[in-house]
């Protein structure tokens, strides 16, 4: 799974989804890739407005990356190549392959297996653990 | 005719094999109408981005597809595509389908990026508000019971790979079954993907779902209509049968709120 997939996820329990500490998820044991792609200046403007900044900042540091600028690269900054190409190879180049995502608010962690992140609920828990999770820890 | 993603690396035991409720997916995102729909609603030099997700991916012929003739269904190819499936297989299955269509279909660049395909139940651990276009082919056939959801432990490939021959026969019928099997009026999983739209649609979204006429389309949309603020349209058809239009492709999206 591409960085940017972490933008656009969030825990699969459904109390959590309310909880601002669903979001973004950490990447714990993150074993990375880098695969390559054609660099698409323009396409990394366009999908920047869809960037949650302070979830990237935080998903960056937790991955080893260089610390991000403190706000989003809007005007001049978007005509910065090098920037455009930083945030190329963070969100579209790097893959996570094997690790976990965890969420701030239950604490379960989905794992990732050869690249694909796997969101079921273990069966045991269920709608169980949902209720447990949302009682014990206030979801 | 725009070519049909190669899905010749798939296996067919536990995925469901392209067929013609796939390619009317492909007809109709890919018609002069729909395409003109969706360029008008997602213009290339305004709106950022369009996350594309199909849900229940199966082979991945339809996101591939998506994917790799985005110019010609958005008029643009900067878009995102995401998959979500119950069976890993179908995950990696997809992953290589998107990647492989996109490589064949998109040279030079710009390309459309397949960023994932994610094991889990329809939207369950999407963002809420992050999907513009939502696409679902679903387990359409009435039957009386509806296959329950398999465990993140039963998609452990360590799992079925120590499985005895009738155990993984068993497991791979299981899983073919959740790619058709659809409970009371075929329409337990889709009432529980419809119900999930408001949610996880952005303001400019918009979600395709194909129904077949055992599950009452006219019903369906009619219902739609009734969520308030929201629009329910034939896109697609297919299979004239006694009269009724044996597939049908529907569009829901919310009505402009400016």
């Amino acid at each position: 799974m591409k960085v940017i997939t972490a933008n656009f996820v969030t825990c699969a329990v459904k109390e959590c989804k309310t909880s601002p500490a669903s979001f973004p998820l950490h990447f714990q044991d993150a074993e990375l890739e880098q695969q390559e792609l054609d660099f698409q200046p323009e396409f990394i403007r366009n999908i920047l407005p869809r960037i949650d900044w302070e979830a990237l900042r935080t998903i960056s540091n937790e991955l080893g990356f260089p610390s991000l600028p403190d706000s989003k690269p809007e005007g001049d900054a978007l005509e910065n190549e090098q920037t455009l190409r930083d945030l190329h190879r963070l969100l579209l180049e790097t893959q996570v392959t094997e690790g976990k995502l965890t969420c701030g608010n239950c604490g379960h962690s989905y794992i990732v297996k050869e690249g694909i992140a796997n969101f079921l609920l273990p069966s045991h828990l269920g709608e169980k653990y949902c209720l447990f999770v949302s009682t014990v820890f206030v979801c | 005719m725009l070519p049909t993603p190669d899905t010749s690396h798939v296996s067919f035991d536990t995925i469901y094999e392209p067929s013609e409720d796939s390619y009317l997916f492909l007809d109709t995102l890919s018609s002069a109408s729909e395409s003109k729909w969706l360029s008008e609603r997602l213009p290339k030099n305004q709106e950022a981005s369009p996350l594309v997700v199909e849900v229940g991916t199966g082979s991945g012929v339809v996101l591939a597809f998506t994917a790799a003739q985005s110019q010609q269904i958005f008029g643009r190819r900067d878009i995102l595509t995401l998959g979500t499936d119950v069976n890993r297989n179908a995950c990696i299955a997809t992953r290589k389908t998107a990647t492989t269509a996109i490589q064949a279909e998109q040279q030079p660049s710009p390309q459309s990026i397949h960023i994932s395909s994610l094991t889990a139940d329809l939207c369950a651990p999407l963002r809420p508000g992050s999907v513009d276009v939502l696409l679902f082919n679903p387990p359409y056939v009435p039957t009386e019971d509806l296959p329950r959801l398999p465990s993140a432990a039963e998609n452990d490939p360590a799992v079925s790979e120590a499985m005895s021959r009738s155990a993984k026969f068993d497991n791979d019928s299981y899983f073919l079954s959740l790619t058709y099997a659809g409970g009371a009026d075929g329409m337990e999983t889709t009432d529980r993907l419809l119900d999930s739209i408001p949610g996880v649609l952005s303001a400019r979204g918009v979600a395709y779902v194909l129904l077949c006429k055992q599950n009452r389309p006219d019903d369906v949309m009619e219902r739609i209509r009734g969520w308030g603020g929201w629009h329910a349209e034939t896109a697609g058809s297919s299979g004239m049968q006694a009269g009724w239009e044996k597939l049908v492709i529907v569009r829901i999206w919310r009505e402009d709120s400016s």
